[in-house]
């Protein structure tokens, strides 16, 4: 078994755990964190892709798409705590009776 | 490859998803958010041994520096018991079970028998001389691929407007309630993390490095100054924030449209200034990712308004 299969299925496992983190998880917080790592799993799977053609030079489009996503990945997860942090600041105005 | 070498790979491989799913278990939440940057250095320590050390570059300082600071500060606004959704059944949580089972199977199973010959290398070298940059991954980022980086850019900028139109954050208050040690790391860590920015932007062309780690690093440095009250969080309503903030898409819409009017391609690089508008786009994409990455983050809650719940604080 090559190194670039190894780290495709450990890929794989972290897609499955996270995507079932999205669906399972109660906290809204641990829903991002396995949206994100969803991503992660993405990336690996990828990136060990790129390697296949180990030793010599990896792929470098697939390492570009990566590079973008997880700048993007982070965009997206910025977003979402956004949204979240404004949600349990309205939950809590309301606790409080004081939402207009 | 030494029997060393699949050890380690298959120990790294092994401990990625038992992180995963230790970050997804845990009961509580501030633990899951420091596993997850134990997660972002590992991942980054798996793109070293996959030969992609740019990935390796950009996931420690976004994926696990960046991501994780943000977290942390959303469990601080949040506090640790609010935001819970209704909780799942049980039906739900084993039908999901099975489902998620079967697609990480599946995918495992699709990619280890990928019989496709492999990749794009060949044709990326075959065509650098064309890119007029050195380093493949620069090449396809801004030379091959320019298309993808120009909608990304605009993605940030987007995302940025979005997230500071529902966090607007507020400027922490006059007192400082904070020891001086991070003012003092803060003033002794700027000017390397300036230089570590300048650094990796300039190899970009020729090696591993780039606007996207520069601007990692710039930004990492720039929360670390408004975390030690050195710098307020930069404000929409600065002009010199909004030129920043767009600068990069500016500058690369018009790099990418200039030359339509003389009849060529869009974002085809009139040959002889190809290096240097590739560089000025570099530049301008750093400063641009930098105050976007910064702009996610909304600033402390300040002393008496957002605390509601001191106690979760940590």
């Amino acid at each position: 078994m090559s190194a670039w299969s190894i780290y495709a299925c450990s890929g794989a496992a972290i897609i499955a755990l996270s995507l079932y983190g999205v669906f399972a998880c109660a906290p809204l917080l641990k829903r991002i964190l396995a949206a994100n790592l969803i991503g992660t799993g993405v990336f690996l799977i990828l990136v060990a892709l790129a390697d296949r053609s180990a030793p010599a030079q990896p792929d470098p489009v697939p390492h570009a798409l990566v590079l973008t996503g997880v700048v993007i990945s982070v965009s997206a997860t910025a977003l979402a705590l956004a949204i979240a942090i404004r949600l349990a600041d309205r939950r809590s105005s309301d606790d409080e009776g004081g939402w207009p | 490859m030494t029997a060393l070498d699949l050890v380690f790979d298959v120990v790294l491989a092994t401990v990625m998803p038992v992180l995963v799913w230790r970050i997804l278990a845990s009961k509580d939440l501030a633990s899951s958010v420091v596993l997850f940057v134990a997660l972002g250095l590992v991942s980054a320590l798996a793109w070293a041994r996959l030969h992609a050390p740019d990935i390796a570059l950009v996931e420690a300082a976004v994926g696990a520096g960046l991501t994780g600071a943000l977290l942390m500060n959303a469990l601080s606004w949040i506090g640790a018991e609010a935001g819970v959704t209704e909780p799942v059944s049980r039906a739900t949580r084993v039908g999901v079970g099975i489902l998620v089972t079967a697609v990480g199977v599946g995918l495992a199973v699709a990619v280890i028998h990928l019989t496709q010959p492999v990749g794009l290398a060949h044709e990326v070298d075959a065509r650098l001389a064309d890119a007029h940059v050195d380093y493949p991954v620069t090449a396809v980022l801004l030379s091959f691929r320019g298309y993808d980086t120009l909608l990304e850019i605009a993605v940030l900028v987007t995302a940025a407007l979005g997230a500071r139109l529902y966090a607007p954050g507020s400027v922490p208050g006059g007192d400082d309630p904070l020891s001086p040690h991070p003012r003092v790391l803060a003033r002794v860590l700027t000017p390397i993390v300036v230089l570590v920015a300048g650094y990796l932007l300039w190899r970009g062309a020729s090696a591993p490095g780039g606007a996207f780690q520069a601007a990692a690093v710039l930004a990492g440095g720039g929360i670390l100054l408004v975390l030690a009250r050195v710098l307020r969080p930069p404000r929409m309503s600065s002009i010199a924030v909004r030129a920043a903030l767009v600068a990069g898409l500016a500058w690369f819409i018009a790099v990418a449209a200039l030359p339509l009017a003389t009849g060529a391609q869009l974002l085809e690089y009139p040959s002889a200034s190809a290096k240097q508008l590739i560089i000025s786009i570099e530049v301008a994409l750093t400063l641009s990712i930098s105050i976007v990455l910064l702009m996610f983050f909304p600033g402390e809650p300040a002393p008496g308004e957002a605390a509601r719940h001191p106690e979760d604080r940590w």
